[in-house]
C-alpha cells in the first residue's frame, strides 16, 4: 500500500489554495480493519488527507525546497461518517506563509456536501536549521507527490 | 477608537482557549501559556497567527517571543542570561514582567515570563501603535 491518501487534485492556485479529491474504494485494505462489519474511512486518514493536500500546497509555494512537516492539527471536525463508494473532497486554502511555517485552513465534503473543517500547521524542517541530515526516504516531497500537482501547473510559474 | 485591556484580554482569552483547547476559567491574567496552559513550542506560533488575525496586526518573527536571543553565546552563559543578555531582553520584551526572572536568570525558566498579561500587554502596545 502507497501513503498517498488523495486521487487527484482538481484545483491547484499556487501560493492560494488546491482542491483534492479521494475515492473511497472497499478494495483499500486499512477499510476492512476498520471496521470487518461496517467498514468506514477512518477520520485520522481524512486529516491525513488534508495534511498532503494542504502540505503539498505549502511545499509548492516554496518551489518544493524546504520539507513541509505537519506540526500541530488546531482544528479537526468531521461530522458524518464516509463509507465505500463515497467521494472526499478536500479543500485546503493558505492562511499564513512565513519562511517557517504555515497554516491552512480547509474543508471537508462528502460526496459534495460539507462536512467538516480541519485547520492545520505545518513547519519548514530544513536541514540547516536542524544541523541534522535527513535520510532521502525521510524527504516529504517525493516525486509522487509531485507527479500529482504536475499537471495542474503546467502553463503556470509552479 | 482604541481598544480597553478589558476588550483586548478578552480577545486573548478567545485566541488562547481555541488554540491550547483549555477552558475558559484557565485563562486568568497570572495564568503563564506553557506551565498552566500547557503551550508547546508549535503553539507559539499557532497562538501569533490567531492573535494576527483577531487583531489586524502583523507580529515579526522574535517579537513576542524573542527566541533567538537564546542562540546567541553573548547573551547565554553556562545556561544563564548574561548581563548584556538581561539589558537585550529587557529591550525587546517591554510587555514582559522581568522582576523575578532578574533574580536568577536561568534559560530553563524564560517560558515562565510568557503569561496572559504579557500577551495581553504586547498585544496592547500594538493596537495602540
Amino acid at each position: 500500500m502507497r501513503w498517498i491518501w488523495i486521487d487527484r487534485f482538481t484545483e491547484f492556485v499556487p501560493q492560494r489554495r488546491a482542491v483534492a479529491i479521494k475515492n473511497v474504494s472497499l478494495a483499500e485494505e486499512h477499510l476492512h480493519d476498520h471496521w470487518e462489519a461496517y467498514p468506514i474511512m477512518p477520520t485520522s486518514l481524512m486529516i491525513e488527507g488534508m495534511a498532503q493536500t494542504a502540505g503539498i500546497l505549502v511545499g509548492q509555494a516554496r518551489g518544493f525546497r524546504e520539507k513541509v512537516i505537519l506540526a500541530k492539527v488546531a482544528k479537526a471536525e468531521v461530522r458524518e461518517i464516509v463509507t465505500p463508494g463515497d467521494q472526499i473532497t478536500y479543500r485546503a486554502e493558505i492562511e499564513n506563509l512565513t519562511p517557517e511555517a504555515a497554516s491552512t485552513r480547509g474543508e471537508v465534503l462528502k460526496n459534495g456536501e460539507l462536512i467538516g473543517e480541519i485547520d492545520l500547521i505545518f513547519s519548514h524542517i530544513d536541514r540547516n536549521l536542524a544541523g541534522v541530515e535527513f535520510p532521502e526516504e525521510n524527504f516529504v516531497f517525493t516525486g509522487q507527490f509531485e507527479r500529482l500537482v504536475a499537471p495542474l501547473l503546467e502553463g503556470t510559474d509552479g | 477608537m482604541p481598544m480597553s485591556e478589558g476588550e483586548v484580554f478578552e480577545k486573548v482569552k478567545e485566541t488562547l482557549v481555541e488554540a491550547l483547547g483549555v477552558d475558559d476559567d484557565e485563562v486568568t491574567p497570572e495564568a503563564k501559556i506553557s506551565a498552566d496552559l500547557g503551550a508547546e513550542s508549535i503553539d507559539y506560533l499557532d497562538i501569533t497567527f490567531r492573535l494576527e488575525k483577531a487583531f489586524a496586526i502583523k507580529i515579526p518573527r522574535g517579537e513576542l517571543v524573542p527566541e533567538q536571543l537564546l542562540s546567541d553565546p553573548t547573551y547565554v552563559r553556562s545556561g544563564r542570561l548574561t548581563a548584556e543578555g538581561l539589558e537585550e531582553l529587557k529591550k525587546r520584551m517591554t510587555h514582559a514582567d522581568l522582576t523575578e526572572f532578574e533574580k536568577d536568570p536561568e534559560v530553563g525558566k524564560i517560558m515562565d515570563l510568557f503569561t496572559v498579561q504579557t500577551i495581553v500587554n504586547y498585544v496592547m502596545g500594538k493596537v495602540a501603535a
